[in-house]
């Protein structure tokens, strides 16, 4: 009597089966071998990095990663026993990187990350392995910006919901005329256009923009930071044996100055320093606080 | 609780639901006129009128919002440099409006033109056989039974209108979703909250429109 819906149930119900059986399993798989890997040999690493930011972590389509953010979690796991190729890599935007460490969807984050309190209530930190200032990327040809305080009047972009764009609005609100974006890329087009006469977040974000192909020798990097964001590694709360992992690695890549050369490698033709002052002797979090 | 009264002493969420109203405020009014234009130019016997509406209703209705706001933004303002304001945040606001104007235009004027299709025939018959002509008619018997019998589909593009607005965030306005970014970046570990807030706070907006629609749709119905 009732075959055809009998049918159309059935033909349901496996679909349904063959779908579950598909994701959810697949993840699992992963998440349990990096617990059991712990300190490298076998298993692969999940590791969360941004794909829109050039020069930290960059990627297009299926293409491998690249960026400063990325080299520097590759020589970070090469130290901890880990291949190239056990590394898989994830895309964490800012608003979900907490959400991604508690879930376990990844292992690790290097993605502009910077330590706060506030963050380190949902996960934990280590690093920091570079210590970033927010500062100001103007035309090549702008010569009367100099500092923030040169600001007053004048047209400037940074991300919407961003810490450089509420440090903006505390300090300089009044004076300055503030256009917020998605993401640093439209910012760009209007610095490009003329339409403001600054961008503002942290000097090497700005540095990565700048250095990318399409924008060669148009901007420059004005060069006096006037906030400390101290980039760290996230790791889920409480995970102190691969955050000591992780630290150690980080002593070792400063102490032979592996960093400062990525950091060159991937600011390649922009005028760009580090924060010497910050940068030179960075102090470690002491992991399992 | 702490955590919520923590949140709206740091941030300025009552500006941030105050800005997300006036833009429904200004939008509404600008599309709800203009929306009445299109329906008139929709049902009228001008072939070409009609055609010319139809085109821009499909059109428009069929891109998506965060791109007009975004093209408002790179490419009239960013890229043709044009600044209707010498202030960012004034400036700004006008050009989400509009946007916001433009894109729920063709929705009001399908509420408005399904209204028209309640109104019987005979209306428009009895109203040419007492000598009115188009315009006389359609404002003084069609639109206004067509605005009565329209209540609820337009009480319902007004509440998408309002939760639209969040929107206007990729137009630099600064408003709840932006501030609610905000807040998830310095104070991640008060998700829930932050969360609470805004979903809550867009009820309180969006009940009282979805009701008092129902209550006017009741009370207002054509009696046939």
């Amino acid at each position: 009597m009732k075959t055809p819906w009998m049918k159309i149930t059935a033909l349901g119900a496996a679909g349904l089966l063959v779908l579950s059986a598909c994701s959810p399993g697949a993840t699992e798989d992963t998440a349990e071998d990096d617990a059991a890997g712990g300190g490298g040999g076998g298993g692969s690493v999940t590791v969360g990095i941004k794909y829109d930011q050039p020069g930290l972590g960059f990627r297009e389509g299926n293409n491998p990663p690249t960026g400063f953010d990325v080299d520097v979690a590759k020589a970070v796991l090469a130290e901890m026993g880990y291949q190239e190729d056990q590394i898989e890599w994830v895309e964490s935007p800012t608003p979900q990187r907490e959400n991604m460490l508690e879930n376990g969807q990844v292992d690790m984050i290097f993605a502009t990350y910077s330590i706060t309190d506030e963050r380190d209530e949902r996960v934990d930190f280590a690093g920091p392995y570079f210590m970033a200032g927010q500062d100001i990327l103007v035309r090549t040809d702008e010569n009367d910006i100099k500092g923030p305080e040169d600001l007053n009047g004048r047209n400037l972009c940074s991300v919407t919901g961003s810490t450089p764009a509420q440090n903006v609005r505390d300090m300089y609100a009044d004076e300055v005329e503030l256009v917020e974006q998605d993401g640093y890329s439209e910012c760009l087009t209007f610095l490009q256009s003329g339409q403001v006469d600054a961008v503002t977040t942290d000097d090497i974000i700005l540095a990565g923009l700048a250095a990318s192909d399409e924008y060669a020798g148009e901007f420059k990097v004005v060069g006096s930071p006037f906030t400390e964001e101290p980039y760290g590694v996230g790791l889920p709360e409480g995970d102190v044996e691969t955050c000591e992992q992780v630290n150690e690695a980080i002593q070792k890549l400063q102490d032979d100055g592996t960093i400062d050369e990525l950091l060159a490698a991937n600011t390649e033709g922009v005028d760009y320093e580090a924060n010497a002052e910050l940068n030179d002797n960075i102090e470690l979090v002491t992991c399992g606080e | 609780m702490e955590d919520i009264l923590f949140l709206f002493e740091q941030y300025p969420i009552w500006e941030g639901f105050w800005a997300n109203l006036k833009l429904a405020f200004f939008s509404a009014i600008f599309a709800f006129t203009l929306g009445v234009i299109l329906a008139l130019f929709r049902i009228s016997p001008v072939r070409s009128m009609s055609w010319l509406s139809g085109a821009f209703i499909n059109l428009v209705r069929n891109i998506p919002l965060t791109v007009l706001v975004v093209m408002g933004v790179l490419i009239f303002w960013g890229q043709l440099q044009i600044n209707m304001h010498p202030d960012f945040d004034t400036n700004f606001f006008m050009l989400a409006t509009i946007a916001l104007s433009i894109y729920h235009a063709p929705f009001f004027a399908e509420a408005i033109r399904s209204g028209v299709n309640t109104v019987p025939l005979g209306q428009a018959e009895a109203a040419r056989s007492i000598g009115l002509g188009f315009f006389a008619a359609a404002r003084l018997i069609i639109i206004p039974q067509a605005l009565r019998g329209a209540i609820t589909p337009i009480g319902n593009t007004l509440i998408a209108l309002i939760k639209n607005t969040t929107v206007a965030a990729a137009a630099s306005v600064m408003e709840a979703s932006g501030i609610m970014r905000t807040m998830i970046e310095f104070n991640p570990n008060l998700m829930v909250a932050i969360f609470l807030i805004i979903a809550i706070g867009f009820s309180l907006i969006v009940i009282p429109v979805g009701l008092l629609t129902t209550w006017l749709s009741e009370r207002l119905a054509v009696t046939r």
